[in-house]
């Protein structure tokens, strides 16, 4: 069989993207379904990665499964393109899968990311896969992986309302900053993975496909294009994709998502962009 | 006016032996009915059976619901048994821990119930916990601790205000004082009689205490192996026991 | 109001040997509304036998116990739990509450369960308690800690505290002092004059025939025993 498809073989003796074909195809099929019921967490084979769980084996898996040779990869860790993680995966797939990469949102075919959305708007024909280190939204009140999958089938979500309860109990508002849960086109509650809560509303109606991998909890989920997430919230607290009360040191913006960078030892710190790219090309535009 | 549980032939088996056989009884309105019997009557698995979380392998527990009428509980759906146990039907259970949330905060656990029929309004909730907190005589001041940093007597009343605040009908309770101090059961006592003469509910409640049933039960069921031996008005059945178990039972504790 | 026929009562031991003791047969009684009748007979002739009978503590061998139109013998426990709380009122010698409820709560509790308000409740409690001169300082404790006979005017004042149509007393007037004996004789008389069929356990000779209209002495229901 492999012979067969020898060319799809890399110079590096892999097969194309790593993962051998019937993997694929049964990631492929979980994808199917993830998108046939959105916000559903999928069961699939996880297979071992050659990374540690935590560095997103998840999202490879996925990303490996819908890549095709004529896709253009980013890969983004916390919207930067230049971090070790990022750096790694997008090598990985170099090797591994021959592809052209970019760091430019809007030339990426596929982008994989690990806990943000990128600030440039998401087109059709686009694929955003997210990095999932607990899926199950649910867990942190009702451990019992038995009892959270009943309470998704019988839509018994009064329990996340309950965290979201005692986060303004706490704290006067809700806390919750990152992982913020939404409803899915009213039906499934769904852990949006660690993105700040600033880019629930990007997830909505977003013309992309996003495709959501847990390697370790082996579950995939996902959001067809133009699919409603609403983030859950109390009427008289009403969500709010809040930021830091900064524009960004670098390149201006004033309604981007904000990293705080400590410059020196006396306490200096100043807000950039998250989003490498989007900060760096606002910077040329303005230079120019 | 229909008895709001009727309950024909409960049979449960563990193989070869009986957890319960041949239970049936009819629970009207306003009506505590106690169980009582020795570790391994059957009393608990009778009591798991009548609330869903254990499937009998025969008979029927009818309950009067609120829209349809009277419908059988073990045959319904499960998203529809599930619906009943956290509106209707309330469950307290014995230790305290099996019934709370002690991660959540008191207001929380009492709001969950709320939250879970689509309560959506921070404050209103909010509103209520503090009212039900007080209806269990706990501090208002104490909404945002967890019951982790509560006393037993007070975990226990935090759990029958965590199951009552949606006004259910049917109250199903497991051994609700034991392994509290003698002082902490009374002032229990004395607060479930208030909620149950106050609110009108229907209760079932197994214990091995004939002092709590004396003073809490309407009518006595008596169960020995699995079966019910006795039944009548629980101080009848206390004062003039007909069944040789019973009068054993009864001569067996201290005056009651 | 209450009418007792052929009414028989056996205990059964079983864990003594299967002893049998008939205690009762043949008893009959008749009273009527706004009359007394006083259960006399020695000491174990049966007269608390009887009336734990007629309350549905005991159960009846045979016969009927019709209480209000209710046959107690025959009845559900819910029809009798129906019965005490609108009927049949019993005053028994030894008052039974749940620890660490206020008196005054103890006393309000009949009117509570038949519907009247707290206030109300607490308002007629608070009267009888002091017609039978328990100190207002002690309303709010537990009856459970006071003296003997405080306790039973505590009692009194709970069987009181709803008018029944129909009352049992079970030696009403025991430890008490004369001052409070008059008031509970008087609560007898007041019954009386609204209509309710009373029977009552007197061994205080004087206070018996001061509110009873008859005697029947239970003695007459006693089986012979066989030799």
């Amino acid at each position: 069989m492999l012979r067969e498809r020898g060319h799809f073989m890399t110079e590096t003796a892999y097969n194309f993207a790593y993962l051998d074909e019937e993997t694929k195809r049964m990631i492929r099929r979980a994808i199917l379904k993830g998108l046939a019921i959105p916000g559903y967490q999928v069961p699939f084979a996880s297979r071992e990665m050659p990374m540690p769980y935590g560095w997103g084996t998840g999202g490879v898996q996925v990303s490996a499964a819908v890549m095709t040779p004529e896709d253009r990869f980013k890969v983004i860790d916390q919207g930067a393109d230049d971090t070790t993680n990022a750096v790694s995966i997008r090598k990985f797939f170099e090797r591994t899968a021959g592809v052209a990469t970019t760091t430019r949102t809007e030339e990426a075919s596929l982008i994989q990311t690990r806990h943000r959305i990128p600030e440039a708007a998401l087109a059709e024909g686009q694929i955003l896969v997210y990095q999932v280190p607990i899926p199950e939204p649910l867990r942190f009140l009702e451990p019992r992986e038995s009892e959270t999958r009943k309470m998704h089938a019988l839509e018994e979500y009064g329990l996340m309302h309950v965290k979201l309860y005692e986060d303004i109990s706490r704290h006067g508002h809700i806390a919750t900053a990152y992982a913020y849960p939404v409803r899915v086109e009213g039906r499934y509650v769904m852990d949006p993975s660690p993105i700040p809560k600033f880019d629930n509303p990007k997830l909505s109606d977003c013309p992309a496909i996003q495709l959501f991998g847990a390697g370790r909890e082996q579950r995939i989920y996902a959001l067809p294009p133009y699919t409603r997430a609403a983030s859950l919230d109390f009427e008289d607290y009403p969500f709010e994709a809040s930021k830091a009360e900064h524009p960004c040191a670098l390149c201006g913006a004033d309604d981007t998502y904000l990293d705080e960078v400590i410059t020196d030892d006396a306490g200096g710190r100043m807000f950039v962009c998250s989003d490498t790219d989007y900060c760096e090309t606002r910077q040329k535009e303005r230079a120019a | 006016m229909s008895p709001l549980l009727s309950v024909r032939d409960i049979e449960k088996r563990y193989g070869a032996h009986i957890g319960c056989t041949g239970v049936s009884f009819d629970l009207w309105p306003g009506e505590v009915l106690g169980i009582v019997g020795e570790s391994g009557s059957g009393k608990s698995t009778l009591l798991s059976c009548l609330a869903g979380h254990l499937a009998p392998d025969r008979g029927e527990v009818i309950f009067d619901t609120r829209t349809d009428g009277p419908r059988d509980t073990i045959t319904m759906s499960e998203p529809e048994r599930r619906m009943l146990s956290r509106t209707d039907w309330a469950f307290v259970h014995q230790h305290a821990r099996d019934g709370l949330r002690m991660g959540v905060s008191a207001g929380g656990n009492v709001g969950e119930r709320l939250m879970a029929v689509g309560a959506r309004h921070y404050g209103e909730i909010r509103e209520s916990a503090s009212d039900w907190l007080g209806r269990v005589e706990i501090d208002e001041g104490r909404i945002d601790d967890r019951p982790s940093t509560f006393s037993g007597g007070m975990q226990q009343r935090l759990q029958i205000a965590r199951n009552l605040v949606t006004g259910p009908r049917l109250v199903f309770m497991d051994e609700p004082t034991g392994g509290l101090d003698v002082s902490v059961q009374a002032r229990l006592l004395d607060l479930l009689r208030g909620l149950v003469r106050d609110m009108g509910l229907s209760v079932i409640i197994v214990t091995h205490d004939l002092a709590v049933v004396r003073l809490l039960a309407d009518r006595l069921m008596v169960m020995k192996s699995g079966r019910v031996v006795e039944t009548g008005l629980t101080d009848q059945v206390l004062d003039d026991p007909q069944h040789a178990y019973t009068q054993l039972l009864v001569s067996s504790v201290l005056q009651v | 109001m209450i009418e007792i026929e052929n009414v028989s009562k056996r205990f059964t031991l079983h864990n003594q040997g299967g002893a049998s003791i008939e205690v009762m047969t043949g008893a009959a009684l008749s009273v009527r509304p706004g009359e007394c009748v006083a259960l006399t007979g020695a000491s174990g002739a049966g007269k608390s036998t009887l009336m734990r009978m007629i309350y549905g503590n005991y159960l009846a061998e045979t016969g009927r116990i019709m209480v209000g139109g209710l046959d107690v013998a025959r009845a559900d426990p819910r029809e009798i739990i129906t019965l005490r709380r609108e009927t049949l009122g019993y005053v028994s010698q030894f008052l039974r509450v749940v620890p660490r409820v206020p008196t005054l709560d103890v006393v309000a509790e009949p009117l509570r369960a038949t519907g009247t308000g707290v206030d109300e409740a607490r308002s007629r409690a608070a009267d009888l308690l002091s017609q039978l001169n328990i100190p207002e300082t002690l309303w709010q404790l537990s009856p459970t800690t006071f003296s003997g006979g405080e306790q039973q005017r505590v009692n009194i004042a709970r069987g009181f505290a709803h008018p029944y149509p129909a009352l049992l007393l079970d030696e009403p007037t025991a430890s008490l002092d004369a001052m409070n004996r008059e008031v509970v004789l008087g609560l007898i008389e007041d019954a009386k004059a609204r209509g309710a069929a009373i029977v009552g356990i007197f061994h205080d000779s004087e206070a018996r025939e001061r509110v009873a209209d008859r005697n029947v002495d239970v003695t007459a229901f006693t089986p012979r025993r066989a030799a």
